[in-house]
């Protein structure tokens, strides 16, 4: 638990990630994602309740703790004014590396993040996604045996986000254990084994995404879209076409297994939505059903 | 074999430095020499020519009196400017102590790698009036090494006070009230320029207990060859008790602020 003040941005969580594990807190905005992970990170004490790193209690341990860990924050806090190569030498000599060795493995982990050829310029000059991969790149300096990202793609574009995510891959298949944070469903998805998805501080549901799919909803979605405000009018007409209806602002979502029978369904009751659209289940779809709300509205 | 975590975290800063060092040197000998030739040799011609100026100057001339005490406000005014902005901006603009602190640096010893970084900037340039003083004949003295280390204990108090005021900061909207309102005031009553006895008598006291007048006083001791023992353990000694509370608020502050 973690409070701050009287307000309680942590209210109770209870997980436990394995070594190699690739764990996924998914959330929208406000959920206490971020308040978790900096309680992982040994740089947030804990309010209440236990909390063992690696077997260690961060309220004694914080710097033990900490030496094993790699973070990714969510603002890039890179020196905008050094080169990519002496923010990497000079974190590295943060964790009392050598500098010898510490130059080594920056070359190495500038070429693992693609940016060798940038090696040399300022950050300040990188583009998002470039800092994003450094940041990355930083966090591996003391060779992790777990590293927190949190909200790793926020705010970076289609393309950016996905050599990310193919390097974060590449270290999941490298052993390290990979805790992030996200509100992109598609991301939860592609990188995480296990994932809790909160909601106002507590855990609403934990499984694999696959799982939570499976328990949470249907194995298609019907997308029926009506034309503005007249979304919520068509209610009464679609009920018993598939498992369950959700009425959404621009649009509603018919729950069933399989897609095209319930557009079919649809037509045989003379229903004429704008456009309509079969797709499968997502964990948006699951979050919808927790929590009764969409994820990044 | 390990380094100490305070010099690890000193390497980052003289990274940064690397990349200005050239303006900060030139303007680290070039304000002193400036200073110095418009106040020692103008201000001083005027106050070696009274001879009642110069029976309060105790017979010596205004040059040899002002050249010590500079030392002194140099460190303090580097303390300053150094510990305000910098230390309140690594908090918050460039996130530079947020990622100290995820890894295995403790509070305590980023506080004393920021001491350090301090230490090396207080270094050029109180480094940079001593030359200019051991070059002029009227403030060339054997002195002058003891009375640079006084120098940065005296900044040192300041660094610490200051750099604690940052670190308790949410906003920088005091920072230049602190600079007019605290350092201003003691950058001139402090007994740099004129001795602190032709201070009305109950301004006099103010003096003695603020930590530069300690300072000033030392560097002035030691280049002038007149401070004894007695006065240099308790001038020492006001300014280490001035330095602990200052010390362990920062390490307060910090563990804070980087650790809530």
């Amino acid at each position: 638990m973690k409070r701050f003040g009287d307000f309680e941005a942590v209210k109770g969580i209870d997980i436990d990630v394995s070594p190699g594990e690739s764990f996924g807190f998914l959330g929208p905005n406000g959920a206490g994602k971020s308040s978790t992970m900096r309680m992982i990170a040994a740089v947030s004490p804990v309010s209440e309740g236990v909390l063992r790193i690696f077997g260690l209690d961060p309220a004694h341990d914080g710097s033990a703790i900490r030496n094993r860990l790699g973070v990714v924050p969510q603002a890039d806090n890179l020196d905008g004014e050094l080169t990519p190569l002496d923010n990497l030498i000079i974190y590295g000599r943060y964790f009392d590396i050598p500098r010898s060795e510490c130059i080594a493995r920056a070359r190495e982990l500038l070429d693992f993040v693609q940016l060798s050829d940038r090696s040399a310029g300022r950050v300040d000059s990188l583009s998002g996604g470039m800092k994003r991969r450094l940041t990355i790149a930083r966090g591996l300096m003391n060779r992790p045996e777990m590293l927190l990202l949190d909200e790793p793609t926020t705010g970076l574009d289609p393309q950016a986000r996905h050599v990310l995510w193919d390097r974060l891959y590449r270290l999941k298949q490298q052993g390290v254990t990979l805790v992030l944070t996200t509100h992109y469903m598609d991301e939860a998805e592609q990188l995480c084994d296990r994932l809790v998805v909160m909601d106002a501080g507590r855990i609403a549901a934990e499984g694999s995404p696959r799982e939570l799919i499976t328990r949470y909803s249907t194995r298609e979605v019907l997308e029926l879209r009506f034309g503005a405000g007249q979304n919520a009018d068509q209610e009464s007409s679609l009920i018993g076409i598939g498992e369950r209806l959700e009425v959404l602002a621009d649009r509603v979502l018919v729950y069933a297994d399989d897609g095209e029978a319930a557009l079919r369904e649809v037509h045989n009751r003379g229903l004429q939505p704008e456009s309509s659209l079969v797709r499968r289940s997502s964990l948006e779809d699951v979050f919808l059903r927790l929590t009764g709300r969409s994820l990044e509205e | 074999m390990a380094t100490p975590a305070s010099v690890r975290v000193l390497e980052m800063q003289m990274l940064l430095l690397k990349r200005i060092w050239k303006t900060n040197l030139t303007l680290s000998f070039l304000q002193p020499l400036l200073f110095f030739l418009g106040m020692g040799l103008g201000v001083g011609s005027l106050v070696n020519d009274r001879p009642s100026s110069a029976e309060a100057l105790g017979g010596i001339p205004y040059a040899s009196f002002l050249g010590p005490g500079l030392l002194a406000t140099t460190a303090m005014l580097t303390a300053a400017g150094e510990s305000l902005w910098p230390v309140l901006g690594g908090f918050k603009w460039d996130g530079t102590y947020e990622a100290m602190a995820a890894t295995r640096l403790t509070a305590a010893q980023v506080v004393r790698g920021q001491f350090l970084w301090l230490g090396v900037r207080m270094g050029i340039a109180v480094g940079g009036v001593a030359i200019v003083l051991a070059v002029h004949p009227d403030t060339r003295s054997w002195g002058i090494a003891p009375a640079v280390a006084a120098a940065m204990l005296c900044g040192l108090v300041f660094t610490a006070w200051i750099t604690a005021w940052a670190a308790s900061r949410e906003y920088d909207t005091s920072f230049s009230n602190v600079q007019r309102l605290v350092i201003t005031p003691l950058f001139l009553f402090g007994g740099a320029f004129y001795p602190v006895d032709s201070l009305p008598d109950v301004l006099r006291p103010i003096a003695w207990v603020t930590p530069l007048w300690h300072g000033v006083e030392m560097c002035r001791g030691f280049m002038l060859h007149t401070l004894g023992g007695v006065d240099l353990a308790l001038h020492t000694l006001v300014l280490v008790a001035w330095l602990i509370p200052g010390w362990i608020l920062c390490d307060r502050f910090f563990a804070k602020r980087l650790y809530r």
